[in-house]
């Protein structure tokens, strides 16, 4: 479980972060909904300490993630699973490679296990046979679903998804929904997912929650996201021009 | 007058941070050079790119040194000093300052920039990120195999640049004053000193460290994408050359 609690950030005076509050509970599907720029991607970044809070704190497991040493931070980290919104491949390593960098970094494989498990990850995110492809010969859809299969090789207890299908064509996204309930469910992860796509919420949602402001203003099921009364929510959600979220960003 | 001390004060705590932070880096590149064999592989690839691959760019700019060093150091001793002290001159100006100074600044525009911008794009595209959440410390291992291959390949690759630089000299001493091997070669040996070459050597160690440091420096703290990647470019080599020139001197006053 993932305790989140006053957490606050701002970056040049500017504050993204102004005191979340969040439970993630083992093995459900959370979704973190927000306008782009709201703070959605800093938060992720913050459950695993690639970014610090100026105030508050985030516990995993009841561990103070903070406030543990370089090893520990890094034992707790194996622990994640993180699709960043671009995939992140290294590009001078083939696919192979990087899906294969942890278990060379972290396990005493040898070559030819390394090299069935990536076989079996990529089998896993729907691309057999590619392992001595670079990133640049990769499609987006292709390069996202590769950066799941590295997020995935150690076999972590969570997985955090940035973004996962922005910029893909509907089917791709489409694939990469499938593609998170699948894992969700055959690996029994907890799934933390960060996008603006509606139809993506709709699909991979236990559970949604709503950035605004800094703040969570909503948290609950699909069907109470569609049919609440906040009126922020609604605007959002509905995708409407009109309400109480202007177009131009909030001076903080 | 306030505004002024204002901005001062800002450029100078700007200044401790980074040079604090450097210094944070370097403690980590130490602490990790206790698991240089366990990270041998990714250590003999950056010997392989700093040092291998830079051999015939100092080859080339060794030869052209020598080759100038000889024609300018021969122009000054017409008429005064005999040219059977042409080789003397020529190869202690190439052992203590034109071996490790120009190889190091060649090394600066190749390897320093590159080092920035390799680990700046990183940086801007979240690699470094993702590194990090495997639960690898970029400090291990992007750093420390570069800084570490910087201050041991540099002198390596100044030895090649003093050879092939009084080689060069030779050529040139040959070709324009028809010198005879014997007298110029005679004349290196008479006037050759371990001292004038380690002294050398151990600049080119220095430079070569602060080479390293800088391109992996400036490319971890890169940011606003392609733009800042270029910018980070010249930066690596417009430090690393003013502190090879500055280290030049300080270690000219330390070591004659």
């Amino acid at each position: 479980m993932i305790q989140i609690r006053d957490l606050q950030k701002k970056f040049d005076g500017k504050i993204v972060l102004r005191g979340v509050d969040l439970d993630i509970y083992d093995g459900e599907k959370l979704v973190i909904i927000g306008r782009s720029g709201c703070g959605k991607s800093v938060l992720l970044k913050h459950i695993i300490n690639l970014m610090q809070p100026d105030k508050g704190y985030i516990l995993v497991d009841d561990i103070a993630i903070r406030k543990v040493s370089q090893k520990d931070l890094f034992f707790l980290r194996k622990q994640f699973g993180f699709l960043f919104q671009g995939a992140a491949l290294f590009d001078s390593m083939t696919v192979a490679e990087n899906i294969a960098l942890p278990l060379l970094e972290h396990t005493k494989m040898t070559m030819k296990e390394r090299a069935l498990k990536v076989a079996e990850k990529l089998e896993l995110v729907g691309l057999p046979g590619i392992e001595h492809l670079k990133p640049a010969e990769l499609s987006g859809g292709m390069k996202k679903r590769i950066g799941l299969a590295r997020a995935i090789v150690m076999e972590p207890k969570y997985i955090l998804y940035d973004e996962p299908t922005t910029g893909l064509d509907p089917i791709m996204a489409a694939n990469i929904d499938k593609l998170i309930i699948e894992l969700s469910d055959k690996l029994k992860v907890t799934s933390i997912v960060v996008t603006h796509d509606m139809q993506s919420v709709s699909k991979v949602a236990d559970r949604v929650v709503m950035l605004h402001l800094g703040r969570i203003i909503f948290s609950g099921s699909v069907s109470e996201l569609y049919n609440t009364d906040n009126e922020v929510v609604s605007q959002f959600v509905h995708a409407q021009a009109e309400g109480p979220i202007q177009p131009k960003p909030t001076l903080y | 007058m306030v505004d002024f001390i204002n901005l001062l004060g800002r450029r100078i705590t700007i200044f401790l941070q980074h040079t604090g932070s450097v210094f944070i880096m370097l403690w980590k590149v130490t602490k990790y050079l206790l698991q240089l064999w366990k990270n041998r592989k990714l250590v003999v690839d950056q010997m392989l790119e700093i040092g291998v691959n830079s051999i015939p760019l100092v080859l080339f700019v060794g030869v052209f040194a020598g080759a100038v060093a000889s024609i300018q150091t021969a122009y000054q001793l017409k008429g005064y000093i005999s040219y059977n002290y042409l080789g003397a001159a020529t190869s202690v100006a190439i052992f203590i300052e034109l071996g490790p100074v120009l190889t190091a600044l060649v090394i600066a525009g190749r390897v320093g920039a590159s080092i920035a911008a390799e680990i700046g794009t990183m940086k801007v595209t979240e690699q470094i990120d993702a590194l990090e959440s495997l639960a690898i410390d970029p400090i291990r291992y992007l750093a420390m195999p570069r800084i570490f291959s910087g201050f041991v390949m540099l002198p390596l690759l100044t030895i090649f640049a003093d050879f092939v630089g009084v080689m060069g000299a030779y050529f040139v001493a040959y070709v324009n004053l028809d010198l005879a091997p014997e007298i110029f070669f005679g004349s290196v040996k008479d006037f050759f000193s371990l001292l004038n070459v380690f002294s050398g050597l151990i600049k080119a160690f220095f430079f070569g460290g602060i080479t390293a440091i800088v391109g992996c420096y400036v490319g971890f703290n890169t940011s606003g994408g392609a733009e800042g990647v270029g910018k980070a470019t010249i930066q690596a080599f417009v430090y690393s050359s003013a502190l090879i020139l500055l280290n030049d001197y300080i270690l000219s006053v330390i070591l004659f």
